[in-house]
């Protein structure tokens, strides 16, 4: 195989290694089911509860776009307002920072008393881990541009805007679709988290019922589905990102 | 034109700039006393050690910042605000990644007025002017490739063009061969120098290469650092059209010889006042 198509299959074959050395152990040591379950019993489990798992994985799946959704438009419109204005900057962003330090799981008691059990705290959840991220990346993008493509601008009358639009934003996107690999997997963190104790439904509600009961198998089926869907995510807003900035990353193409 | 050929193209007259009114309360400037009286059409070249204010004498010929005293016309008017009538090259070429060498060049007239209006329905004609200022560079055949697949030579030219897209009457250029090596440099002076002697705008060089200042300038200005000012003026009086040969006269050797001279007296005397 050449060294291009290692490359390639790497991240499935280190998959295969870790599946078979874990099979190995747990059939090898005779490690109780109920305390670490082989990769085999887990696949198992996850064939026979499919369907609940389906359902459970549906709503964790949607409700994480519906709060992924709301962070892109509150970070972008925050972040183009701190990025394009030293006030703004000065002002919002050591809150921001604060806020950023928080742990989001701390608000779930606080969502659960204003929305109730439900989709409620878990969008908002989702929203509030996965902001931050696109927030800075819009504003780094905006901030750091060159002062002399500034002046050429200037020079021709160019208002703030025109630089914004022309320059800024095309500038800032390579960092836009970074952050967004970032936040879509937070976000499913922050639903997750969520769903655990403040819903009935969604992957987060099936890991806490299947542990109290238990069914070590379908806890881990659940966090299978979780890190499945996250990386599908993030590969398809990696495929985006390559296929709209590759200005960005010449450098990865020549290598 | 309507002005007089005897009045001044650009008028400094006294002009001190500290930049901040701290600064200015210490009596610190950054460029003091400038006073300047450059034709139409003239090709000045200002040559200083670096930090000596030259980028900031630019920026005050362009609007960009006001003097602290001291007033300055351009064209018969006085200078208020960013001045559209110019464009600007710098030493990085600053040409956008995500446009295409034609749209790069485009760039201003997507910004600058009347050109701003007229866009979207010119755009094949403005297209066709971008290709032709390109050609002139010698990139013809180049509009559609990203600046990150052009040479550094190349993107010079580039940006070059598009400084000087909107047809502006004064051209500014901040060390903008700087970082080319030397051979590519003494072609874009040859390109430089075509291009001014077929459109004649006003050029204002700003370098610390006296070989490329006497090679293409009118004037030469020797600026002092600290305080940032004027020292010498010298008229380049060789024969144009200047080829790269004259570069090898003793003419021209001994311009760069006397000019050489001033800067290193300069730097003497700083270098006692540093002590």
């Amino acid at each position: 195989m050449k060294r291009q198509q290692i490359e390639r299959w790497s991240p499935l074959l280190l998959l295969l290694a870790i599946v078979v050395v874990w099979e190995v152990i747990c059939s090898g040591f005779g490690v109780s089911e109920f305390i670490f379950p082989s990769p085999s019993r887990i696949w198992a489990q996850t064939l026979e509860h499919s369907g609940t798992i389906a359902g459970h994985a549906w709503r964790t799946f949607w409700v994480t776009m519906v709060g992924f959704g709301i962070a892109i438009v509150v970070g972008v419109l925050l972040g183009f307002l701190i990025g394009s204005s030293r006030l703004a900057y000065a002002a919002v962003y050591p809150l921001m920072t604060a806020f950023n330090a928080l742990p989001k799981a701390a608000f779930v008691p606080i969502l659960v008393v204003w929305f109730g059990i439900g989709i409620g705290p878990a969008i908002l959840t989702a929203f509030l881990i996965s902001f931050f991220p696109i927030m800075v990346n819009i504003a780094t993008g905006l901030a750091t541009l060159e002062p002399e493509l500034e002046d050429v601008l200037r020079v021709l009358g160019a208002k703030r805007w025109d630089v914004l639009i022309k320059v800024g934003l095309p500038r800032s996107l390579p960092y836009f679709y970074g952050s967004l690999k970032v936040a879509i997997t937070l976000a499913f963190v922050g639903t997750t988290v969520s769903e655990m104790t403040a819903a009935n439904e969604g992957i987060g509600y099936l890991l806490i019922s299947a542990g109290s009961s238990m069914q070590m198998g379908l806890a881990f089926s659940g966090l299978l589905v979780v890190g499945a869907m996250a990386m599908a995510m993030y590969e398809l807003f990696s495929f985006v990102e390559k296929h709209t900035t590759a200005w960005a990353h010449r450098g990865s193409q020549n290598a | 034109m309507s002005t007089d050929s005897q009045a001044p193209f650009v008028h400094f007259d006294d002009v001190w700039l500290a930049y901040n009114d701290e600064l200015l309360a210490k009596n610190v400037f950054a460029v003091e006393n400038i006073n300047l009286k450059v034709q139409q059409g003239e090709f000045i070249a200002i040559v200083g050690p670096s930090g000596c204010g030259k980028s900031t004498f630019m920026k005050l010929t362009t609007g960009l910042k006001k003097p602290s005293m001291g007033r300055i016309h351009v064209d018969g008017q006085p200078v208020t605000g960013p001045l559209k009538i110019s464009g600007m090259a710098f030493q990085a070429p600053s040409l956008l990644p995500w446009r295409t060498t034609l749209d790069n060049v485009l760039l201003p007239l997507e910004i600058v007025e009347p050109y701003r209006q007229q866009f979207k329905d010119r755009r094949k004609e403005f297209e066709d002017r971008a290709k032709k200022l390109l050609t002139t560079v010698g990139l013809g055949g180049m509009e559609n490739k990203f600046p990150w697949e052009l040479s550094g030579g190349m993107q010079q030219r580039a940006s070059i063009c598009r400084a000087l897209i909107h047809e502006p009457k004064m051209l500014l250029l901040d060390e903008p061969f700087g970082a080319l090596d030397a051979f590519t440099r003494e072609e874009l002076w040859c390109t430089l120098r075509d291009l001014w002697q077929e459109q004649r705008f006003n050029v204002i060089l700003v370098t610390h290469d006296l070989r490329e200042s006497v090679f293409l300038a009118d004037t030469v200005y020797v600026m002092s650092k600290s305080p940032g000012r004027f020292v010498v003026r010298r008229e380049i009086d060789l024969p144009r059209p200047r080829d790269l040969e004259t570069t090898y006269t003793p003419e021209f050797t001994n311009i760069v010889h006397e000019l050489r001279g001033h800067i290193g007296a300069m730097r003497k005397s700083g270098a006692v006042i540093n002590q």
